[in-house]
């Protein structure tokens, strides 16, 4: 009782710098993903795209090139903290861009998140079966126009639910980015922690706004499936029995 | 006669897997040639080179007078030789009708509305222009397997491919779909066509071509081969498959 009572008189007194860090925690979250979302399609959709036979070699070499780059840039962001990331590129390239931190932190985020995103696009578009990118090739679209049209429309669909689990990490994760002395929800409460040495009853308010914030996430995240998975299925006849057939036979001949 | 698809002893290999061991034929303007032979004698690796989707190693392929290497726009040639695949490989994300749209609009840049005119044309000779606005995956194989006949025609092609168009569907959708292959015949175009529905085949072709282990071994007018074949390999295929 007393601790909740605490708990209460600590939002209280502190409510406007929560609030500010909310604000700034969803909109580097949010950013970030859409960013790196974006990132995710580019890297992602290159890496997946196999050149025509009658590509000239220089083509292909470069392809090469770029495959090579593109490995290294997921590599080397999936595989070292987001918190050395962002000092190092803050501090690296801050006379070269002459950048706040809060524009440093929300790139390093977004790269960060692109290199999460271009694994789950590819393995998204290795999922569709290479028959329909076969006829969309055979009838004259071109690897683009089959990326575009065919590929990733289905491809982010089926890769949803992970691409939408970055956004719930991105909530948690932009905590670290707090080391740039961005205001965002971590550090806020590190200052009123440290003003009111409350530090366990601070931090547990913390962690139930992070719990509010990914769980709203995650519901909203759930419509959105549902929405575009339902304009899917409106199954009106007969495919079922005939279908399940198929596919129990494997469907593989070619 | 002239030839439009000319195979000069063409080799292909899958790794250490050799599937065509010096293919020859030639197939002339107008004529369905039906391409027979046992299950991995190479029919469907013959089909799909006519369209690029597989590469040969050596030899010619020549289509309407060019030889396919030196074709510069694959994608506008594509659209001239499209094809039906086995598993009928409609898009998923798509409805019937955009299906039969998508390459005549980004393709061939033809505005939505002829584009649509064009298809639905074509859905209505596959009997499916009831359907437009169905999702792909609402549709039973046969209906598949009509839209995609009716997206290939929508590209208006010069030769028509199918490769087992009738092998991974349910026997009672065979015959509609062998039915509307059939009253394609009479539009004057070079079909060829991969299948194992040997009465199918006696029926429309003007010339079957038969294939084993990678090579063209007969190849004549159906009367002939069906009744008179020359070869050993031939009459064990005939004598497996129920004709009547
Ligand atoms: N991309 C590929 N990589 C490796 N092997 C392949 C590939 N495509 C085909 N093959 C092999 O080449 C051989 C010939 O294949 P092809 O598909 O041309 O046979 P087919 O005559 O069409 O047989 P089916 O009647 O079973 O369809 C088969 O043994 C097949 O496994
Ligand atoms: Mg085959």
């Amino acid at each position: 009782m007393e601790f909740i009572k605490l708990c209460i008189s600590i939002v209280k007194k502190n409510y406007l710098s929560i609030l500010l860090g909310i604000r700034t925690t969803l909109v580097l979250s949010i950013l970030g993903t859409l960013f790196g979302f974006v990132i995710g399609l580019f890297v992602g959709g290159i890496r997946a795209i196999k050149l025509d036979f009658n590509e000239p070699l220089y083509k292909k070499r470069l392809k090469r090139l770029i495959d090579y780059i593109g490995k290294l840039y997921i590599d080397i962001f999936r595989g070292t903290p987001m918190m050395i990331q962002a000092l190092f590129f803050y501090y690296s390239l801050r006379s070269l861009f002459n950048w706040t931190p809060l524009v440093a932190a929300l790139t390093v985020l977004s790269v960060n998140t692109g290199a999460y995103m271009s694994e789950i696009i590819r393995s998204g578009i290795n999922s569709i079966d290479k028959g329909q990118i076969e006829a969309a090739r055979s009838c004259g679209l071109s690897n683009i126009q089959t990326m575009f049209n065919i590929v990733f429309p289905q491809a982010v669909l089926n890769a949803f639910p992970s691409i939408g689990n970055e956004l719930i990490v991105n909530i948690k994760d932009s905590s670290v980015l707090m080391v740039l002395s961005i205001t965002e929800l971590m550090f806020e409460t590190k200052s009123i922690a440290g003003s009111n040495y409350r530090l366990v009853e601070t931090y547990f308010i913390t962690a139930l706004i992070y719990l509010f914030l990914t769980g709203v996430a995650s519901y909203v995240l759930n419509i959105i499936e549902k929405r575009m998975t339902h304009s899917k299925t409106s199954l009106p006849q007969s495919a079922t029995n005939f279908e399940n057939l198929v596919l129990a036979k494997g469907g593989s001949d070619e | 006669m002239n030839k439009v698809i000319e195979f000069k002893n063409v080799y292909k290999s899958f790794g250490s897997l050799k599937v065509l061991q010096g293919v020859d034929f030639e197939i002339n303007k107008g004529e369905i040639v039906c391409l027979l032979g046992s299950s991995g004698c190479g029919k469907s690796t013959s089909l799909r080179m006519i369209n690029l989707l597989e590469q040969k190693d050596s030899g010619d392929i020549i289509v309407e007078g060019k030889s396919v290497d030196e074709i510069k726009d694959i994608n506008q040639y594509r659209a001239k030789v499209a094809m039906v695949f086995q598993q009928f490989n409609l898009f998923k994300n798509l409805d019937v009708l955009s299906n039969c749209t998508i390459a005549l609009r980004k393709a061939l840049k033809i505005n939505k509305k002829e584009a649509e005119e064009i298809a639905i044309n074509n859905l209505k000779k596959v009997g499916m222009e009831n359907f437009i606005h169905a999702k792909s995956d609402t549709l039973s194989g046969g209906q598949k397997q009509r839209v995609a006949i009716a997206r290939m025609l929508s590209l208006n092609p010069d030769i028509l491919l199918f490769d087992e168009p009738t092998s991974a569907l349910d026997p009672e959708m065979v015959n509609e779909v062998l039915n509307v292959i059939k009253s394609l015949t009479h539009e004057n175009r070079t079909m060829v066509i991969v299948t194992h529905e040997m009465n199918f085949a006696k029926e429309v072709a003007n010339r079957i071509i038969f294939m084993d282990q990678g090579k063209v071994i007969e190849n004549c007018s159906p009367e002939e081969f069906f009744t008179n074949p020359k070869t050993e390999r031939a009459k064990a295929f005939l004598a497996n498959s129920n004709i009547h």
